[in-house]
């Protein structure tokens, strides 16, 4: 059970294939996969649908893929801040299929947990129910959203171990796990591969056998949003 | 003389009660956190925080903790982090008490419309549909008119909806109106905003 891999390219073998969905972790550029968005990059895969709960930046995290025109089409919940993907959308090169926020984890977690739908109250008398199974419960609608089985999960983590057991860091956690959960492969990069034995079982926050293969590297870590407060005000 | 934002967040925060969790939305709500006194109140960040702290010292940020609005901010001594399935699996599951949002437009009926206008620019609605389905309860703050004088508290919404029948209370610059049977109920007016200032710049049915 080698999960180990030196690189994204190696890491990233055999597993990638035109038109494709792969699922994607981050919130913004909050715990994004830097590296193996970089990897797709490289290798030139198309037509790729992409699930994640934003477009990244010009230029940066899921923008590289935009800009090189491998995306297809969008699974996100919002895409205000990239200017190439309003142009590609406007333009009709790119789908794009919304999805409330939450309504976009909980599809990803249930694919991973083996559950092809679920009933939510999100979005019932909006655009986003159109075409949608109503069912009541307790008098109330509710509309049938599906799970996401993806073909390929990219996530990225603190800490991990050789198993693949992943500790995340404060909110940079966001949809990394369900994300991982709902891949027929998953592939973490990692700031820190650490032995095994030195995480506490008790805090591991995602389970090895969520994860196939793993890398280490350095993250760029970009902030989007620079706020701070002065000395004084304190 | 109509409140200001200020003024419009710290009426806003009087919704609030000891040992709320609470998730505020981008703009005007956001200031209601400076308004909250003495009261035990924990914010959540639908990106996967409870206990959401002020930003941080300059030098200080950290690309591993951000809000919702992608902002740079601080943990608490009371922080917890979990992922966005679970984030919102409290958000659905009714477990926060209340959600501060801003707003388009808001119907009599409690339509609220604040994720989406035709033919502009399409961002989209983020967390906004699943909060206004799941929180207790829905406090919308905004201006009571657009920039043209027109009012957004309406008989029915123009813009595409963010949820259906989810207001309870709106929050303006002129004042305070819940959604009831029939119509909206005047709660308060704005200092100086007469009752007959706020029914004018309403085009919802009022109800007495």
């Amino acid at each position: 059970m080698k999960k180990v891999y030196g690189s994204a390219d190696e890491a990233l073998e055999g597993v990638l294939f035109d038109g494709m969905l792969i699922a994607a972790g981050g919130f913004g550029l909050c715990g994004i996969p830097e590296l193996l968005i970089d990897g797709i990059v490289k290798a030139g895969t198309k037509d790729l649908t992409v699930a994640s709960n934003n477009a990244g930046v010009d230029g940066f995290g899921l923008g590289k893929l935009l800009d090189t025109r491998q995306i297809k089409k969008m699974m996100s919940s919002y895409v205000g801040e990239n200017a190439e993907f309003m142009r590609q959308y406007l333009s009709g090169e790119l789908e794009l299929e919304f999805n409330p926020q939450g309504t976009l984890a909980e599809r990803m977690r249930a694919g991973g947990a083996g559950i092809p739908g679920f009933y939510t109250k999100t979005g019932v008398g909006t655009v986003i129910a159109e075409g949608k199974e109503v069912k009541q419960f307790g008098g109330e609608d509710y509309i049938l959203e599906e799970g996401i089985f993806a073909d390929l999960s990219i996530v990225k983590a603190w800490k991990a171990d050789d198993t693949g057991n992943l500790v995340f860091r404060k909110t940079a956690r966001n949809f990394n796990p369900p994300a991982a959960m709902c891949g027929k492969i998953c592939i973490a990069e990692v700031e820190e591969i650490v032995p095994r034995g030195s995480l506490d079982p008790d805090l591991i926050h995602l389970p090895g056998i969520y994860v196939h293969r793993l890398i280490q590297g350095e993250h760029e870590k970009r902030i989007e949003q620079r706020t701070t407060r002065k000395r004084e005000d304190a | 003389m109509p409140w200001d934002r200020n003024q419009m967040a710290a009426r806003a925060a009087e919704e609030l009660e000891d040992g709320m969790y609470v998730n505020l939305g981008i703009g005007i709500p956001t200031l209601v956190a400076n308004y909250v006194g003495d009261k035990d109140i924990t914010l959540q960040s639908e990106n996967g925080m409870l206990g959401m702290g002020p930003f941080p010292y300059e030098g200080e940020e950290d690309p591993d903790l951000i809000n919702a609005g992608k902002q740079t901010i601080t943990e608490l001594s009371r922080t917890s982090y979990f992922d966005s399935a679970t984030s919102f699996g409290m958000i659905r599951g009714g477990k926060i008490a209340a959600a501060i949002l801003g707003a388009m437009e808001v119907a009599e009926n409690g339509d609220l419309a604040n994720w989406m206008i035709p033919g502009k620019l399409v961002k989209g609605m983020g967390g906004a549909m699943d909060l206004v389905a799941g929180v207790g309860r829905v406090v919308v703050v905004m201006d009571h008119t657009n920039k043209h004088g027109d009012s957004k508290v309406l008989k029915a919404c123009t813009l595409p909806l963010t949820g259906k029948g989810v207001v309870d209370r709106i929050i303006t610059n002129l004042g305070v109106l819940d959604v009831v049977e029939g119509g909206l109920k005047i709660v308060e007016c704005a200092d100086g905003v007469t009752e007959d200032d706020l029914r004018a710049a309403t085009e919802a049915t009022i109800v007495d």
